[in-house]
C-alpha cells in the first residue's frame, strides 16, 4: 500500500489553492543501483484531481517528474467544506487515492 | 613547462583555497601561462550563483516532501509496534514523558536513567528498545534507510517538526553535558585521515564555501536554520531524509575518517559543541537540502 | 491474450501514427482509438473523468518536435502569454521547480518539456474549465537544458515559453 499524500486545499479570494506531496519512487529505469543493475522503471503515469465528485484536472507523468512529485493548481471557486480528492496510478498499477477538506 | 609551472601553481591555490568557482574552473580547463584572474562571486548586474541558489531554495520552500516523513513519523510515534506492542507516546525526550513539542532544539541532553549524554536518534532507540522491546544495537547496525532505521529517520522529522522555528536551546546544567562539549569541541578540531581534514577545515571560520556550497561557520552561531537548526533534512538529490546522525557520518565519509558508530560519543559530542554554540539560532528542521 | 499495458501502448501508437497521418482529429483518447481498432475501451484510472490513456510514444520522444507530433499537435509558437517560472540555476538536477501560467482563453492542455532530458516530455496536464491553466510541479533535469512550458488552446492553438536553467548537478543518474 503506497505512503498518503499530503494534500492542502485553501479557499481565499474566490479560489482554492491545492497543494499535493506524494510519496513515489520516480524512478526513470536510467539508474544504477550500487551492483551495477538498472533499477527499473517505476512512477506515476496518470493523476487526477476533483473538487467533490467532479474531474478538475487530469495528468499524464513521465518519469521525469521529480521523486515525491509536488502539484500546486488553483480551483475557479470551491469553498470551505468541500472535498479535494488526489489519485494516481503508477506503471506497476499501484494506485493511491486521497482527500482533504478544503479549510 | 610554463603550462606545468603555470597548472601547479594553480592546484597549490585551490588546494589551500577551498573555494573554487566554476568560472576559474573552465578558465583552468584552457592551457595558461599566467594565473586566470580571480572572478568574484557576485558581479554588478549580474545574479551571482550564490543568489541563484538562494532563489533556487526558496521556489522549493512551499511542499518540502520532509513533511511526508514528518507525517510517516507521526503515525509511528502513536502505533503500538514491536515485540511488546507499544507506541513511544511515553517516550522521555528529555522534557517529560510523551512530551514531543520542544524537545528537539534542547538535544543532546543528559538522561539519568541511562546516566549519560543522548541525541535525537539515540534517545529513539532507547525508546524503541525500552518502550517497545526493539534490539538497538541492531537497529543502530543497520544501514541508513533500511528496516528500523527507517522508522528512525521519520521519527526524527517528526520530532525536529515539532520544535520547527524554536531557538536552540541546549542545557550545560550537568557536568557531562559541559564536558561532551569539551570534547566535541576537540573532536571538531582534530585533523586525521589521509588528507588532515578536521570538521574546522570546512566549518572553522566564515566565508568558506565548496564549489556553490556556502559552508557555515560551526564554531559560533551561524544563523537560523544552520548547522544543528538545519538538520534533519530533505536531501533532493536523493529523495532522503537525513538526521544528523547520517550528516555526521557522510562528513567523517568526505574527510575520509573511518565511518563514525552511529551515535558514538564522538557524534553527540560534536553536536553539544555545535548545538551549544547555535543557543538562539531558529530551527527549520526539518529542512530542505541539495 | 495482449495485456491492458500493451493495449494501451498499441492504441497511443496507432493514435499517433494516424493523427500523423491526418486521419484522426486532434488529440485522441485512447478509447477513441481502440474503437477504430475493434476493440474494447481499455481500463484507465478507475476514477470518474479520466479517460485519457498513457501516451507512450509522447513519453519516449526524444525532441520537442517529437514530443508535438506524437501528441497530434502543432509545433509551437512563442508566446508572451505563456509564462514560465523556473530558477536560473538548478542546485540539483533531481528537483527543479517550474511553475507555468498562462494568460489565454481556453487552455485545455500544458506540457512540461526538458529538452536535453533522455526523454523530452515531463509532463501533461489536461484543465477543465474549473482550473486555472496555472500550476506549478517540480522536474528532472539531466544537464543543463531549456525548459518548455507549451499551452495548447481549445482551437487546437500551440503556444509556448521557455527558460534555460543551468543544472549544477544532473539529477536523472543518481
Amino acid at each position: 500500500m503506497p505512503d498518503p499524500m499530503r494534500i492542502r486545499a485553501q479557499f481565499t479570494d474566490g479560489v482554492t489553492t491545492v497543494r499535493v506531496l506524494m510519496s513515489h519512487e520516480m524512478e526513470t529505469g536510467l539508474r544504477k543501483d550500487a551492483q551495477g543493475m538498472i533499477v527499473p522503471a517505476w512512477f506515476i503515469q496518470q493523476v487526477t484531481a476533483q473538487l467533490n465528485d467532479r474531474t478538475v484536472l487530469t495528468a499524464q507523468w513521465g518519469p521525469s517528474v521529480a521523486k515525491n512529485p509536488y502539484l500546486q493548481f488553483r480551483i475557479k471557486g470551491g469553498a470551505a467544506g468541500d472535498r479535494v480528492t488526489i489519485s494516481w496510478i503508477d506503471n506497476r498499477d499501484e494506485t493511491r487515492t486521497d482527500s482533504a477538506v478544503v479549510t | 613547462m610554463d603550462r606545468v609551472r603555470g597548472l601547479r601553481r594553480v592546484m597549490r591555490a585551490m588546494r589551500f583555497a577551498l573555494a573554487v568557482d566554476a568560472a576559474s574552473l573552465l578558465a583552468l580547463a584552457c592551457p595558461v601561462q599566467a594565473q586566470p584572474p580571480a572572478q568574484p562571486l557576485a558581479q554588478p548586474g549580474v545574479k551571482s550563483a550564490v543568489d541563484g541558489i538562494a532563489e533556487y531554495r526558496e521556489m522549493l520552500a512551499d511542499g518540502n516532501p520532509a513533511e511526508l516523513f514528518t507525517a510517516k513519523g507521526e503515525a509511528l510515534w502513536k502505533t503500538a509496534r514491536g515485540p511488546k506492542a507499544a507506541t513511544l507516546e511515553r517516550c522521555d525526550l528529555g522534557k517529560g514523558p510523551g512530551i514531543v513539542k520542544g524537545a528537539f532544539v534542547e538535544l543532546p541532553r543528559y538522561f539519568a536513567d541511562t546516566g549519560r549524554v543522548q541525541d535525537l536518534e539515540s534517545r529513539l532507540l532507547t525508546c524503541m528498545q525500552e518502550l517497545q522491546g526493539f534490539d538497538a544495537a541492531q537497529i543502530a547496525a543497520l544501514p541508513f534507510g533500511k528496516g528500523e532505521q527507517s522508522t528512525v529517520e521519520s521519527l526524527v522529522s517528526y520530532v525536529a517538526s515539532e520544535s520547527a522555528g524554536l531557538p536552540m536551546n541546549l542545557p550545560q546544567s550537568d557536568a557531562s553535558e559541559r564536558l561532551m562539549y569539551e570534547l566535541g569541541q576537540r573532536a571538531f578540531f582534530y585533523r586525521a585521515g589521509p588528507m588532515s581534514f578536521a570538521c574546522a577545515t570546512c566549518h572553522g571560520a566564515a566565508g568558506r564555501r565548496v564549489r556553490l556550497q556556502v559552508l557555515p561557520d560551526l564554531t559560533r552561531n551561524p544563523g537560523d536554520g544552520l548547522g544543528m537548526a538545519a538538520w534533519p533534512a530533505y536531501r533532493l538529490s536523493t529523495g532522503e531524509l537525513w538526521g544528523m546522525q547520517r550528516r555526521l557520518n557522510d562528513c567523517f565519509r568526505q574527510q575520509r575518517f573511518p565511518y563514525p558508530g552511529y551515535t558514538s560519543p564522538v557524534t553527540i559530542a560534536l553536536e553539544v559543541y555545535m548545538g551549544v554554540n547555535a543557543k538562539g539560532a531558529a530551527s527549520a528542521a526539518p529542512a530542505l537540502r541539495r | 491474450m495482449c495485456s491492458r499495458r500493451e493495449a494501451l501502448l498499441r492504441s497511443a501508437q496507432l493514435a499517433s501514427m494516424l493523427a500523423g497521418l491526418g486521419l484522426l482529429p486532434r488529440i485522441v483518447s485512447a478509447q477513441a482509438a481502440a474503437q477504430v481498432q475493434g476493440q474494447a475501451a481499455p481500463p484507465t484510472l478507475v476514477v470518474a473523468g479520466a479517460t485519457t490513456a498513457w501516451n507512450a510514444v509522447a513519453f519516449e520522444a526524444k525532441s520537442v518536435a517529437d514530443v508535438m507530433n506524437a501528441l497530434g499537435a502543432a509545433m509551437p509558437v512563442a508566446s508572451a502569454e505563456v509564462a514560465l517560472t523556473a530558477p536560473d540555476i538548478a542546485e540539483n538536477g533531481a528537483v527543479v521547480p517550474v511553475a507555468v501560467s498562462v494568460a489565454l482563453p481556453g487552455v485545455k492542455r500544458i506540457l512540461l518539456l526538458v529538452e536535453k532530458n533522455p526523454a523530452t516530455l515531463s509532463a501533461v496536464f489536461d484543465v477543465t474549465a474549473q482550473v486555472e491553466p496555472a500550476l506549478s510541479t517540480r522536474v528532472k533535469m539531466g544537464q543543463t537544458s531549456n525548459v518548455f512550458a507549451v499551452a495548447i488552446t481549445g482551437d487546437d492553438r500551440v503556444f509556448y515559453a521557455s527558460k534555460e536553467v543551468k543544472v549544477t548537478l544532473g539529477g536523472c543518474g543518481g
